[in-house]
């Protein structure tokens, strides 16, 4: 059991706060990943969490006890980091049987508890070699197996797919998640790559400059984030700026560089307030034929085409805003032509709040 | 094809040059051997031979002599050094992590402070310390002569162990502690061994600076601290008189810990390479 409570945690550097009174419930047995470009203090939370760093104000509880006081070797977290760490002159079973060793483990047991892990992360017969002798999945999965060997209830993993190549780290991803599910162990994962965050992640606490701006399931961020940063660091490029003409329920009309945009929203804003709304370059379609009837439909000029293997990105001008058309349906439309795009009115997303949340 | 051909021939004068290089180095560095060697063998030698005029074991069996002093020395010179290397060690370890891991002010200077034993003339530093250390009465004891022996080692430890703190992320540190280790562990169990080579290196050296000193040793142990070099001194016109063939024999005996501890370096510092694992 593991219950994690961070109140009001603050670390400051200079006069700088790197993590600025971040208030977070983790939940027992789930992944929560910190999302966030590198530098927005995820890390810094991290380590805090882990005893590593000291925090300037804040408190953090676990299971409701205070742990600010305990230092980092007594309070039985489980570590991963990006350079895996493997101790150099110790082999694989020492590396694992390192955090039972420091405990005075009976060397039996010891073996014993060495061989389990190694079996969890796959890695059996593996217990001579040495890190130099293993490939960065390996590695990593050595990393793993170690924290894993302490029994803790909390893992902590700061980047660490970082280092490998793309199809390892999406195996690895995998690994990790059902290794998760199966051992069902409070997991915080500190990332500045949105789709891992995505895949991996219960719930996403997306940082910028030191604070948590929304703490939700990826669903629910992928959506209706809350502010146009938000939306843009999670792949949501097309953010727009509108006035609404009229609000209903459920229904609202702007008007903007586009034209006039219908949005399926139940959201209260007066008629001529200024907004932003976003459209996911994924719900947007694109078609040759101008002639369409659909809602929310507009005429534009393809400037730019970017083929991706087995989608393409269309980019269109539509006064001085760019709209980014993600289409996998092997259409093959070529520059400077005039297609029609459309999208559904559900899919628009009129931000809550205008400026971006600090 | 005729720059090809100089090309060829400049590759094997190179090679030929390096050779020839070493050699020369190899023979200045044992050409001073070959009259030692000549001598400790002698029993009586005189100009204008070029080889002794009799050969005799006597400096030998006198060096191993229960009588003489010889043994007692070696013993007191190796006891004296590896106390001067421990010491050394337990002092140097701190300041070497901070030069090596963290940026200050004046960290220049102070870097250049801690080798300044090695540009200061040891006359001048024997003889203040010896002052301060009479005061201190630890002036003619053992304890004495080790203390001031870290003088002139302190500057190679610390440089020696700096080396390997630059090289040393102090994340490991971090990952041991995550893993439940305290600072004392964490040091035996993780930082020590992989500053290893540093260690090594600085004791090598520390030993060896010690091993040979002769002037600290001599002022501040006042003829009392009987090593290896204060014998020789007194067979080289002190209280032995002069006894050239037993001179001869003592400084081939000291000569053994350098050579012995040039083989052993090579060899520990390639295992510890394989053993960190240097990419």
């Amino acid at each position: 059991m593991a219950d994690v409570k961070l109140i009001s945690l603050s670390k400051k550097f200079g006069g700088i706060y790197a993590v600025d009174h971040i208030n977070m419930d983790i939940p027992d047995g789930k992944i929560i990943v910190f999302l966030g470009p590198s530098g927005c203090g995820k890390t810094t939370t991290l380590k805090m969490i882990a005893g590593l760093n000291t925090p300037t104000e804040g408190d953090i509880l676990f299971n409701g006890r205070s742990i600010i006081n305990i230092p980092a070797e007594k309070r039985n977290i489980g570590m991963v980091f990006q350079r895996y760490l493997l101790f150099p002159h110790m082999n694989v079973a020492q590396n694992v049987g390192f955090g039972l060793k420091v405990r005075n483990t009976d060397p039996i047991k010891i073996k014993e508890k060495v061989e389990e892990a190694l079996k969890i992360v796959h890695l059996s017969g593996f217990e001579r070699k040495f890190s130099t002798q293993l490939s960065g999945g390996e590695q990593q999965r050595v990393a793993i197996a170690r924290a894993l060997v302490i029994n803790t209830s909390l893992l902590l993993m700061d980047e660490p797919l970082a280092n490998l190549d793309t199809k390892l780290r999406t195996e690895m991803r995998s690994f990790i998640l059902s290794l998760q599910r199966r051992l069902k162990i409070t997991t915080i994962f500190v990332t500045h790559d949105q789709s891992e965050a995505i895949t991996l992640a219960d719930k996403i606490a997306i940082m910028f400059n030191g604070k948590i701006i929304q703490f939700d399931e990826p669903k629910t961020l992928f959506n209706h984030p809350i502010s146009p940063e938000v939306a843009d660091f999670l792949g949501a490029t097309n953010i727009l700026k509108g006035i609404v003409k009229s609000c209903q329920k459920n229904k609202c009309l702007i008007e903007s560089e586009l034209g006039e945009t219908e949005v399926g929203q139940s959201i209260d804003f007066e008629n001529g307030r200024e907004v932003f709304f976003t459209i996911r370059p994924e719900h947007i379609n694109i078609n040759s034929d101008k002639e369409s009837k659909a809602k929310n439909t507009y005429v534009g000029k393809i400037k730019e085409v970017v083929y991706e293997g087995g989608s393409v990105r269309y980019y269109l001008n539509f006064g001085k805003s760019i709209v980014q058309v993600y289409d996998r349906s092997n259409k093959v439309l070529s520059r400077e032509k005039y297609v029609s795009i459309y999208f559904d009115p559900e899919k628009v997303w009129i931000f809550p709040k205008n400026r971006k949340i600090m | 094809m005729s720059s090809l051909f100089s090309l060829a021939r400049r590759k094997n004068f190179v090679i030929f040059f390096r050779k020839a290089f070493l050699g020369a180095v190899g023979l200045w560095v044992l050409v001073p051997f070959i009259p030692l060697f000549m001598w400790s063998f002698t029993k009586s030698w005189f100009w204008p031979s070029l080889l002794p005029n009799i050969w005799g074991l006597r400096a030998w069996r006198y060096s191993f002599s229960p009588y003489s002093k010889i043994i007692e020395a070696i013993w007191i010179t190796i006891l004296l050094a590896l106390v001067v290397t421990f010491l050394n060690i337990i002092i140097c370890l701190l300041p070497a992590r901070a030069l090596g891991q963290r940026q200050f002010k004046r960290k220049q200077f102070i870097r250049l402070f801690i080798l300044s034993p090695l540009i200061v003339p040891s006359i001048a530093v024997a003889l203040g310390v010896l002052d301060i250390f009479i005061r201190l009465r630890l002036a003619n004891t053992f304890l004495g002569v080790a203390i001031a022996q870290l003088i002139p080692t302190m500057p190679y430890m610390v440089m020696m162990l700096s080396a390997v703190f630059e090289n040393f992320d102090i994340a490991f540190e971090e990952q041991a502690k995550s893993l439940g280790a305290g600072p004392i562990k964490t040091f035996f169990y993780v930082t020590l061994p992989m500053i290893m080579p540093g260690i090594i290196a600085g004791s090598l050296f520390t030993f060896l600076v010690s091993f040979n000193e002769f002037v600290l040793t001599f002022l501040v142990g006042g003829g009392k601290v009987i090593t290896l070099s204060v014998l020789l001194f007194s067979f080289m016109g002190g209280e032995a008189g002069y006894d050239f063939p037993i001179t001869a024999a003592l400084a081939i005996i000291m000569s053994i810990p350098g050579i012995i501890f040039l083989f052993i370096t090579e060899k520990a510092i390639k295992e510890e390479f394989f053993a960190l694992g240097f990419q």
